[in-house]
């Protein structure tokens, strides 16, 4: 396939690799933010192909992981609402509430529809203009725009029937709340590509001013990741700490203009929980009360559901780089895909799952 | 939950889901859900000999006669797609199923659960497909039966066949009998009909169509065994893709096994559609391809006999049986790193970003 097979090529990615373990005169401890990107280097095996030379630990960009336990609980209990159909992308369905997920709610008789865009969750509210259409927004800036976009066409379209259920998360106050821990080890970052095609570059020169650690704007491919892990070694062994891009074909400097106009007209920052970790100040997205008839929030006044993750989950300590899946316990014997403890285990793009789904081969248990 | 007082649901732990389990719809999708309706309801009350096996048709003998006996239900939406319809997949299907199991293909029966309002002009364009895929493949419907349900029961319309087939004589196929050292072969290009599916419900449109590969592998499975008797296990991985069938040979026999990657025959417009959509080839699933486990010496015999057929002409050898990581379906990369591939939940679902 052109313009992705290039970026998959085996002599290309082991060059890098080999480029990687040349330069690398100590194991540099680098962390992807991105779950997409943590989901390649699982699939493609980059940790076996670098070897001792850096030492790659996950970070919190799971979106669908970082969910608070609430917010699930409150689109659960909205599917489960006669009259309102809940609207969802497919990798929300299996994440588990506190009792229950989307699925069996659905079984049970809730109305649960998978989409790919926020737009066919829109067009769904005037098709059935007697039922309640909410839309499951989650996401990192990525998905935003969309989310914002059909808020905007609802407005425009005069549509009483639909709302977004919201649950956006920022990534650089996420870099910040790492960089800020006595207990960090991260000294370099690969900060996600398609973020950054939305947000550009700005807000990580502050970051690396203030904290001196290098940033690389990476992709997704195996070759991207490995070109920013290169990138991210020069820089360290040089002394140097600066955002850099490697993300050319997709990332600019000043981002997508029209797209941060469009989620600034719907959203603002607010202080943000995130599954596992905590509160993050500044770390989310809320709907402006100007548009607070299409926040499901407010829409149907969900009252904060109180929710406790299991306390043998050390979701914070993964989602945080301090320690990897394998060093937990309760990794692949209490903690599965099918039966999660806490956050990195719920999505494939979670730190947990992606080792548990493409590495426990390699790890004895 | 609802029955339950306020307090104790306070203090249930959050997870593992409580034993309220209903049907999902991920039970049929033929992964570990589907194992798991087996293993607590199936079994338990049906459990036999020769169900216990778990193949994907029943081999019993009738004076010296091994029949083979398989049965299938059809619910594909839509009912039309590109490369078949719901009427040829019902017969491809479950004569595929008896040929897994190195049986020649007799009879056929057709069970008809049609929806009340259904154009009768559907049914016939559906039974018209039937009539030419069972002539074209040389197996007769016998027998059938049909059974109308009210408006809303039903998805317009549903078939069950069930097979009949004779086994060849000195054949024994089984997803247990996979040992190390074995070649694993595949009769040509994965995820066609999955993602045929996928395009027309979804009303997606790609450069090049992608056609469902339904066909009856009958004639294939013949050319093969003619051609070797060194065939450990036949399979065609239909629900569930090629990593679900494989986790099940696997598993079955006890062994693991090593793919390589690059020798996956996946078409173009299957990898692209999957890229987009966000899916993995490997659980998409096939309609006219099969999985074949052959002892190493006779490789080269197999790969050859599949390719001379017209529905094996990309056939490949995909990968080896191993004794090491028993249970375990591990993929070579073309970067030379191992990953695993594991059987899915339920349903691939699509991700966020």
């Amino acid at each position: 396939m052109k313009y992705l097979d290039e970026y998959r090529d085996a002599n290309i990615a082991r060059g890098l690799a080999a480029e990687i373990r040349r330069r690398s005169t100590r194991p540099w401890v680098l962390m992807e933010i991105c779950g997409g990107q943590t989901h390649t280097l699982m699939r493609y095996g980059i940790d076996e192909l670098l070897g001792e030379s850096v030492q790659l630990v996950h970070g919190p960009g799971c979106p669908v992981c970082v969910t608070p336990l609430e917010t699930i609980d409150r689109a659960l209990a909205l599917a489960a609402l006669p009259g309102v159909t809940l609207v969802s992308y497919g990798d929300m369905l299996r994440v588990p509430g506190s009792n229950t997920d989307l699925f069996h709610v659905k079984a049970e008789g809730g109305d649960v529809r998978v989409v790919y865009s926020p737009t066919d969750a829109v067009k769904l509210a005037r098709l059935q203009p007697g039922r309640k259409v909410v839309f499951f927004a989650v996401g990192f800036e990525t998905t935003a725009p969309a989310h914002a976009m059909a808020v905007l066409q609802a407005a425009r379209l005069g549509l009483h029937n639909f709302s977004i259920l919201a649950s956006h998360v920022l990534v650089p106050p996420a870099i910040r709340t790492l960089l800020s821990s006595p207990r960090n080890r991260v000294q370099g970052f690969i900060a996600p590509g398609h973020v950054c095609t939305i947000v550009g570059c700005r807000e990580y020169e502050d970051l690396v001013r203030e904290f001196h650690a290098p940033i690389v704007v990476g992709g997704f491919e195996p070759v991207d990741i490995l070109e920013a892990i290169r990138m991210l070694v020069v820089q360290l062994e040089e002394g140097r700490a600066e955002v850099e891009n490697q993300y050319v074909r997709s990332v600019q400097y000043q981002g997508n203009r029209l797209a941060q106009e469009t989620v600034a007209r719907v959203f603002e920052v607010a202080d943000r929980k995130w599954r596992g970790i905590g509160s993050i100040p500044v770390s989310g997205l809320r709907v402006k009360d100007e548009f607070a008839a299409f926040d499901a929030e407010r829409v149907f006044e969900l009252s904060s559901v109180c929710a406790e993750e299991p306390a043998e989950c050390i979701s914070a300590e993964v989602l945080l780089g301090h320690k990897k899946p394998t060093d937990c316990p309760a990794f692949a014997t209490r903690c599965t895909p099918d039966k999660p403890l806490g956050a990195p285990m719920v999505s494939s793009e979670g730190a947990c799952a992606a080792y548990y789904q493409y590495r426990r081969h390699l790890v004895t248990l | 939950m609802s029955d339950e007082p306020k307090e104790l649901a306070a203090f249930s732990c959050p997870l593992p889901l409580p034993a309220r389990e209903r049907i999902l719809l991920g039970h049929g999708s033929g992964g570990k859900l589907s194992a798991d309706l087996l293993k607590d309801v199936f079994l338990p009350a049906l459990g036999n000999p020769v169900l216990n096996l778990l193949e994907d048709q029943a081999i019993v003998s009738l004076n010296g006669i091994r029949l083979a006996i398989t049965t299938d239900s059809f619910v594909v939406k839509p009912l039309f797609f590109r490369g078949g319809d719901i009427g040829s997949l019902a017969v491809h299907g479950t004569i595929n199923d008896l040929a897994m199991g190195g049986a020649e293909p007799l009879w056929l029966s057709a069970a008809f659960i049609l929806e009340e309002g259904l154009p009768t002009e559907t049914l016939r364009r559906v039974v018209a497909s039937m009539h030419q895929a069972a002539a074209e493949a040389g197996v007769p419907i016998v027998t059938g039966d049909t059974k109308v349900v009210e408006k809303g029961s039903a998805d317009g319309l549903f078939i069950n066949t069930t097979g009949i087939g004779r086994v060849r004589d000195g054949i024994s196929l089984s997803a247990s009998q996979a040992q190390p050292g074995d070649a694993i072969l595949v009769s040509g290009f994965l995820g066609d009909h999955g993602i045929a599916i996928l395009a027309e419900r979804e009303g997606l449109q790609f450069e090049t169509q992608v056609q469902s590969d339904s066909a009856a592998l009958h004639t294939l499975v013949a050319r093969l065994l003619e051609a070797t008797r060194e065939v450990r296990c036949l399979r065609d991985p239909t629900r569930g893709g090629l990593s679900s069938t494989l986790n099940e040979i696997s598993a079955s026999s006890s062994v693991g096994m090593e793919l390589n990657e690059t020798s996956i025959p996946v078409r173009e417009e299957v990898r692209g559609a999957c890229e987009m959509l966000g899916l993995d080839p490997m659980y998409v699933a096939n309609e006219g391809k099969l999985v074949a486990v052959v002892a190493a010496s006779a490789a080269q015999t197999a790969l050859h006999a599949l390719r001379v057929h017209p529905l094996g002409k990309n056939a490949a050898i995909i990968g080896h049986v191993t004794a090491d990581h028993p249970r375990m379906v591990v993929m070579r990369t073309p970067l030379g790193t191992t990953r695993i591939v594991d059987m899915l939940a339920g349903d691939q679902l699509p991700r966020i970003c």
